[in-house]
């Protein structure tokens, strides 16, 4: 089990209390109406799966019900950093 | 066809016209008998009828008023609103609660707060607050959503490590402190209400269930049902 950090409640909590929501930081299009099929399409259904470091958005769901950010290392599951949404990431990935 | 769903934000004064919300005050009157969720559990029978000494004493406050709190702590109206109606400030710490009388206040989220309150003066209350306070705000009636059990005695900790993952020993979780978290693959509020006292607030689809799962949680360690 993971302990994971809530920015809002302020401490670690169990695993059991999260739910992952999947990539984070996915920008809407800002004209819907004018947007290609291509663009739309991958903004709706295409995320990334890397190996290594991932940003992705979890929500505190039994707790406090907020969202925040976790970069997680997908292979080791080492939780980098947690950060409230609006935040920017100061552990990212380098460019390789 | 963006036109049509273009959302329009309410400018200040929309947002501070509160009072033009229709309430409804939930409760019937006396001549209408409440059932709390845990009616069908018929307490007040186990209670005469069971166990008078044991390691975990069980007492459902039923019937109370619940009221969610929402708004912002960048708000000034908004926490001078509740400090005036409720006489003391909303906890804006996490994880902790606020108790003056009758009324309690636990912290939920940064932005919303549970108060409960004797289940008459749930009407009154939300009156009164939506009147002190302004700005974007929320208050919702849930008294009809959940209850409040509370497990006191030696033992009563013992059925809390059984039923929720939260660290419940005394250096992570001091009297007053609030905590929502699982319990017993359901949810409950959690607060330490005093050294051997612990308060649930529980959903009213889940009473029987916990009822259920506190009995066998507690077997071991002998079970008084107070009414």
């Amino acid at each position: 089990m993971l302990l994971i950090y809530c920015p809002h409640c302020g401490e670690h909590r169990d695993e059991e209390e999260f739910h992952s929501k999947g990539q984070a930081h996915i920008a809407r299009p800002l004209d819907p109406d004018n947007c290609t099929d291509k663009e739309w399409g991958e903004y709706l259904f295409f995320r990334k799966n890397p190996r290594g470091l991932h940003h992705e958005l979890w929500i505190h769901a039994t707790g406090c019900r907020k969202f925040f950010n976790v970069t997680r290392d997908t292979v080791s599951y080492e939780i980098k950093e947690v950060y409230k949404i609006g935040e920017r990431p100061s552990v990212v990935a380098t460019a390789s | 066809m963006s036109d049509i769903i273009a959302p329009t934000k309410p400018t200040a004064e929309q947002g501070a016209s509160a009072a033009s919300i229709a309430l409804m005050d939930q409760l019937a009157g006396p001549a209408v008998r409440a059932e709390s969720p845990l009616y069908n559990a018929d307490l007040a029978t186990k209670a005469r009828q069971g166990a008078k000494t044991g390691g975990v004493t069980l007492q459902e406050h039923k019937l109370l008023g619940h009221l969610v709190i929402r708004g912002s702590q960048d708000n000034a109206a908004f926490l001078a609103g509740a400090q005036a109606v409720l006489g003391f400030d909303l906890p804006t710490q996490p994880l902790t609660s606020a108790e003056s009388g009758a009324l309690s206040v636990r912290w939920i989220a940064p932005d919303e707060w549970l108060l409960i309150a004797p289940g008459r003066e749930a009407f009154d209350l939300e009156n009164r607050l939506r009147e002190a306070m302004s700005g974007h705000i929320a208050i919702v009636n849930v008294s009809g959503g959940q209850t409040v059990l509370e497990l006191s005695g030696p033992d009563a900790r013992a059925v809390l490590k059984k039923s929720t993952p939260y660290d419940v020993h005394d250096s992570n979780f001091p009297v007053g402190k609030v905590v929502t978290s699982v319990f017993a693959k359901s949810q409950a509020v959690i607060r330490r209400t005093g050294e051997q006292n612990w308060e649930l607030v529980i959903r009213r689809s889940f009473a029987d269930y916990l009822w259920l799962w506190l009995q066998d949680a507690s077997a071991e360690y002998g079970l008084v049902v107070k009414d």
